[in-house]
């Protein structure tokens, strides 16, 4: 039985604080009226203020353009008071789906019958087990953005579905109540075959016969399905939405690429965690060289559909498509191509070695970099949308990955703690023990 | 000079990887083992270096890599400049993402194609080539480790038939 070192608790009990802090300062600090914002702004010293005055200079009509100042003020305004929403959603909704990743790990080793992992799957079920939390809290986030406590999601807004057309042909869809339960539909779905699967994983280890194996194996083939399709809808609801006339075909297995690399990533590190603290003796360095294999893999997979996506819009430059990579390219130069670094190019160099793959410290390393990768893919979805030209890398953003950090060891580490480390009657346990590359 | 081998036969991998091993323990020297399909470890049970022929494919991928830029570069912006996309740049950086699949296409072309020629050269292996393998039951299901004798026929005889060896013969090579 695993227990929670103390100072591993510590250390996420003063994440959390910290963090919670960080979100605090954050939400105060964002401006509640036009003079605020104005201030924020000026206090920059950006590029923009002086592009604004310019304006004024080369003197269209003077009360045209003080027209158009006082429109643009008001959406920097509401750009910067979605800035702490925002950067609580990217946070809450990153430790999320790392958690919703390994589930789609751990399912796929289920269905597949695989012989290598079943020495891990107390691993994956801990992990899993933040889906819970992470999954009320996106909830919240959620229903907070239906209630009109922030801007996230601008189809929710009666006032400019009245004035757009495209949103009117969508709002069948696109409307407040079903996309709440829409939400609630998907969480629940997820949440039932993480908590009866666990449920029959700790039955098998008790029972005389397979039955509990063969029934988890069935319900996972069964939960694929269930995933691929709501995965691929949650994505369009809670992450394309944002954009509500942009869409992509392709966004579902984009946004999926991301969640299963970080999700065995994270599986990957905490393993390698367990066993500097002599857990999982039976854990050999041929289970984490498969972990790093597919670390490498789905990186590049990933970096596939982003391609994909990316190069179809950008050939066929269809304006309604298009904007969606301007607005990046120009506003967020640096995360958005920074993000294909670290998601693609480093990881193809790093782990492209095989010896590399089994070096633990290697693989952390690496590991860091793949999931501080994929936040900025996340934040790179949310923020282009949600606050516009006025991003930036700061204390509400640092403090929202900090709290959910936290949140995240604490509640997973605590999730070990309750069931031995290795299952007892896996019939492939001892395949498993073998498993050498 | 003309040497006598041992050929000692076997019916079954994991038996022939115990042979292997007990042989090597034995400290001697294993100079080569024909088998019907390739056996998992039996390089490392064997001793024998590490491959690099990971190597020459990361740099057959660059070569790879490099012929196709150039030649996009060459078709597509010097020689004849094309419009892509109704984006007439005629700057290879703009019009990079086009290439994209090629440049992909041709590393992996080059990487893959050129590693298997580099390993048909490296194991001697072209069209008509005469079998090397000493027996033609070693492409259907047997395997066959051969030993150098060097005054020590009995002494080899003895351990190969401890290893589970189904046949043993000598011969002149």
């Amino acid at each position: 039985m695993y227990t929670f070192s103390s100072r591993l608790k510590m250390a996420s009990f003063i994440m959390m604080i910290v963090g919670l802090l960080g979100i605090g300062i954050g939400f105060m600090s964002a401006p509640s009226t036009v003079e605020e914002a104005k201030a924020i702004v000026a206090s920059h010293g950006d590029a923009h203020a002086e592009e604004a005055s310019h304006e004024m200079v080369s003197g269209e009509g003077e009360h045209h353009a003080e027209g158009h100042d006082a429109a643009h003020d008001e959406h920097v305004l509401h750009q910067l008071q979605n800035k702490p929403w925002s950067a609580l959603y990217v946070a809450a909704f990153f430790f999320f789906m790392i958690a919703l990743g390994v589930l789609a790990f751990y399912a796929i080793q289920r269905a597949s019958q695989s012989g290598w992992s079943p020495l891990l799957f107390r691993v994956m079920e801990g992990i899993t087990s933040y889906l819970v939390p992470g999954g009320i809290v996106v909830f919240v986030i959620l229903v907070l953005s239906v209630m009109h406590m922030n801007h996230l999601f601008v189809w929710m807004d009666a006032d400019v579905v009245a004035h757009d057309h495209l949103l009117q042909g969508k709002a069948g869809y696109l409307n407040p109540t079903f996309f709440l339960v829409r939400a609630a539909v998907f969480l629940g779905g997820w949440i039932l075959y993480r908590e009866y699967s666990r449920k029959l994983s700790l039955k098998q280890d008790e029972s005389d016969d397979d039955t509990n194996f063969k029934l988890n194996f069935r319900i996972s083939a069964a939960f694929l399905v269930f995933y691929l399709i709501s995965e691929s809808m949650m994505s369009w609801d809670w992450i394309m939405s944002v954009d509500p006339h942009w869409f992509s075909t392709l966004f579902g297995w984009y946004v999926f690429a991301s969640m299963f690399v970080s999700g065995i990533t994270v599986i990957a590190m905490v393993t390698i965690y367990l066993k500097s603290k002599d857990y999982l003796p039976e854990v050999n360095n041929s289970h984490i060289h498969d972990l790093a294999k597919f670390m490498f893999g789905i990186s590049i997979f990933w970096t596939y559909l982003w391609f994909s996506q990316f190069m179809l819009i950008w050939y066929s430059n269809i304006p309604e498509e298009v904007t969606y990579y301007v607005t990046r390219i120009q506003d967020y130069k640096l995360p958005f191509f920074g993000m294909v670094v670290m998601n693609f190019v480093l990881p193809l160099l790093l782990l492209m070695n095989s010896d590399f793959k089994r070096v633990n410290w290697f693989v952390i390393l690496t590991g860091i970099l793949i999931l501080a990768g994929h936040y900025m893919d996340i934040y790179n979805m949310i923020m282009p949308s949600t606050v516009g030209d006025q991003w930036s890398i700061g204390i509400p953003e640092i403090g929202s990955v900090l709290f959910f950090a936290g949140l995240f060891i604490f509640w997973v580490f605590t999730a070990l703690t309750k069931a031995p480390l290795q299952p007892k009657r896996n019939p492939f346990i001892e395949e498993s023990r073998h498993f050498h590359y | 000079m003309a040497s006598k081998v041992i050929h000692a036969y076997y019916n079954d991998d994991d038996v022939l990887m115990h042979a292997v091993k007990k042989v090597k323990g034995a400290k001697h020297h294993i100079e080569e083992v024909y088998c019907p399909f390739p056996v998992h470890g039996l390089d490392k049970a064997m001793g024998l270096a590490p491959t690099r022929i990971a190597i020459t494919s990361f740099l057959y991928g660059c070569v790879g890599l490099s012929v196709a830029i150039l030649m996009m570069n060459f078709i597509m912006i010097e020689d004849w400049p094309q419009d892509i996309g109704g984006k007439p740049s005629f700057s290879y950086l703009e019009n990079m993402p086009a290439f994209v699949p090629i440049m992909f296409e041709l590393t992996v072309f080059f990487a893959a194609h050129l590693m298997v020629i580099t390993f048909y050269l490296r194991s001697r292996l072209w069209p008509f080539k005469k079998a090397e393998n000493p027996d033609v039951r070693t492409t259907d299901d047997h395997f066959v480790m051969e030993l150098a004798i060097h005054d020590n026929e009995n002494e080899l005889k003895n351990l190969l038939m401890d290893t589970g060896a189904v046949e043993i013969n000598v011969s002149e090579k």
